[in-house]
């Protein structure tokens, strides 16, 4: 095997005596889509960025193209969309979009044709000199990917980034992820829409502080004798919360 | 440095979005200068009314002679008392067995003092011109003697008085404007600047910012020049103000006092960053209002310093407003060049180095590198 482009070891995190990640060990190798999924609170959002470097862990490190988080160079080539929509409200679109080109540090040649290309993904071509105030909550979530995908990162790592957004666009966004995926980018998506659990490379299920499973989707299925990974993600959380009983 | 000005640029966009807060920043240090000039330039003429019971006429007509004093004249004490009673009259002078007593509302120190001072005076003056009186009494009888005082009579000596600032109506007004526009400076900045912060915490656009490959010295350099470049406008306008409309006489240079101004607007900008990391919401920011920034204006030269007690003092050395407004007073009031203000200056950059390493610092609490 490569050596994985994004690598946690033996990770520990707690928040005051809350223990969220009870050493998880976790590769991604590049090229490839990963699918994080687990239920509300389960601490996807937390090791998201725990590889980001914007969180402190209590014991092991993560470390991406092989240095050790946190590296403020290496954030150049990694693309993050938040969980919440952070976006500054006062200015457009297209402000918005300009002003993380500039702190990517993405040359401003580029800069306009990215825009460009990265709008009509997320279909904001005609509302990109619109306020953000004036945004409803699923435009603000496209308008968070497009901030995103700026820069051509080879690492995306997106928090829940189609929560609130049409079956639709939806699938655009996804065929769009595939493409990068095919030319060589490695995504890290977490997802409660279990539809999109399928359309993955392997999926990772965090339970219980655990990595319980990693594999393809159709390995799971398989291994939990389950038509889909939405049974699958049931069954797993029956039998760990059987398995703390039993304890 | 081009995430620098990037940044500067963003928050100058926001800020003039945001029209109530630019308002506020630019139209209420005029409005509160003009309205405190209109309240202390009124202030200074005081009408004083004196009632007097048992009081000589001649004693009475002098002390209705001076300035802003009136007096009225009562037939018995009880009638004199009900006048005091209904604010009718400040004080009044009884004259009981050749002694007089005075009895003040004292509801207005300045009044009590005019007061005193009227019947002092009005005193000495009768008492003179009965001496005169009985003099020329006197030189009628013996020819002799007032030939020879008449060649040692002089005229009574004339004041002649000469201001090195301003003129006869220089107020209590002149003399606190230029520490008052140090604080109207330093207030807004300190609070616009803090809550832009906090708001990037909380909205988590912070976050979102520490996210990508910036520097953290190059947020709050952003920061910094943006905020320079508002203050530098916000004190030309006030200083220009100050001078123009409301005729405050400098006697140094203007643009010394916006140097002065605009240095101290970029410490209350980094005090503000540096608070807002203490502060969960706006509301939180707010409190630090009475803590850190009203009483400093207790120490910024208003009151006199040397009058305070010793530690009080020295506390004021670790306030950035002293500095200001030591540095504006020696301009506006002694016309002292640059020369003599370098070392206020001086403090203030030591501030601004040593905040400014504290938000750079502070904001690893955020992003580690
Ligand atoms: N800053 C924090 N302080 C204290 N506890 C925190 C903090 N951030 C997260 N937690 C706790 O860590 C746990 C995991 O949170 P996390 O946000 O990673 O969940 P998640 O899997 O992303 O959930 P969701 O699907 O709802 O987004 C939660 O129990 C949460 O309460
Ligand atoms: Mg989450």
């Amino acid at each position: 095997m490569t050596k994985p482009i994004i690598s946690m070891k033996n990770i520990v995190k707690k928040f005051g005596d809350q223990t969220v990640l009870n050493h998880v060990d976790f590769d991604i190798a590049q090229g490839k889509i990963i699918g994080l999924i687990g239920p509300s609170g389960a601490g996807k959002s937390t090791i998201i960025k725990i590889i980001l470097g914007m969180e402190k862990t209590q014991e092991g490190t993560a470390t991406v193209f092989g240095q050790v988080m946190p590296n403020r160079k290496l954030l150049n080539r990694i693309g993050y969309m938040a969980q919440t929509d952070a976006l500054y409200d006062a200015l457009s679109a297209r402000e918005n979009l300009m002003f993380y080109a500039d702190m990517k540090g993405v040359d401003p040649k580029d800069a306009k044709e990215q825009i460009e290309h990265i709008t009509k993904v997320v279909d904001l071509v005609d509302d990109l000199d619109k306020r953000v105030s004036g945004y409803s909550g699923g435009m603000k979530r496209r308008l968070s990917l497009a901030i995103a995908l700026l820069g051509d990162g080879e690492v995306l790592i997106l928090d829940e980034p189609t929560v609130g957004i049409d079956p639709a666009l939806r699938r655009k966004i996804w065929d769009e992820l595939h493409s990068l995926r095919d030319d060589g980018k490695t995504i890290l998506v977490t997802t409660h829409v279990m539809e999109e659990a399928e359309l993955v490379d392997d999926v990772a299920l965090i339970l219980g502080g655990k990595l319980i499973a990693y594999d393809t989707p159709a390995n799971l299925k398989a291994k939990y004798n389950e038509d889909t990974v939405e049974n699958v993600f049931l069954k797993a959380e029956d039998q760990n919360e059987k398995n703390m009983g039993n304890r | 440095m081009r995430r620098t000005w990037a940044i500067a640029k963003r928050v100058l966009k926001e800020l003039f979005r945001d029209k109530r807060t630019l308002a506020l920043m630019f139209l209420a240090p005029i409005l509160v200068l003009t309205l405190m000039k209109v309240v202390f330039t009124t202030n200074s003429t005081t009408d004083v009314n004196i009632a007097t019971v048992n009081v000589q006429s001649s004693l009475v007509k002098q002390m209705d002679k001076m300035k802003n004093i009136k007096v009225t004249k009562y037939s018995t004490e009880q009638k004199a008392n009900k006048a005091l009673k209904d604010q009718k009259a400040d004080g009044i002078v009884h004259r009981k067995n050749g002694n007089y007593y005075v009895k003040n509302a004292n509801t207005d120190a300045s009044k009590t003092a005019a007061t005193k001072v009227a019947l002092q005076s009005s005193m000495v003056a009768t008492n003179i011109k009965n001496l005169k009186a009985q003099l020329t009494k006197m030189a009628a009888a013996n020819p002799q003697a007032a030939a020879s005082m008449q060649s040692n009579s002089q005229k009574a000596p004339k004041i002649h008085n000469s201001y090195v600032y301003g003129n006869k109506d220089t107020s209590f007004f002149d003399k606190i404007l230029p520490i008052l526009m140090g604080f109207f400076v330093f207030f807004f900045v300190f609070l616009i600047s803090g809550m832009a912060l906090l708001k990037e915490r909380t909205t988590g656009t912070l976050d979102r910012l520490l996210a990508t490959p910036v520097r953290r010295s190059e947020i709050v350099f952003g920061y910094m020049i943006s905020y320079g470049l508002l203050a530098i406008v916000q004190t030309l306008i006030i200083v220009l103000y100050t001078v123009y409309v409301l005729k405050v006489e400098v006697l140094g240079s203007m643009w010394n006092m916006v140097l002065v101004n605009v240095v101290l607007a970029i410490v209350a900008l980094a005090f503000g960053i540096l608070m807002s990391t203490f502060a969960k919401s706006e509301f939180q920011m707010m409190q630090f209002i009475p803590i850190i920034v009203i009483p400093q204006v207790f120490f910024s030269g208003i009151i006199p310093l040397d009058q305070m007690a010793h530690w009080v003092q020295d506390l004021a050395y670790i306030l950035p407003l002293k500095y200001s407004g030591e540095a504006t007073s020696a301009i506006v009031l002694n016309g002292e060049g640059l020369g003599q203000i370098l070392a206020p200056i001086g403090a203030l950059l030591i501030f601004l180095v040593i905040l400014t390493m504290l938000n750079v610092y502070g904001l690893r609490r955020y992003r580690k590198v």
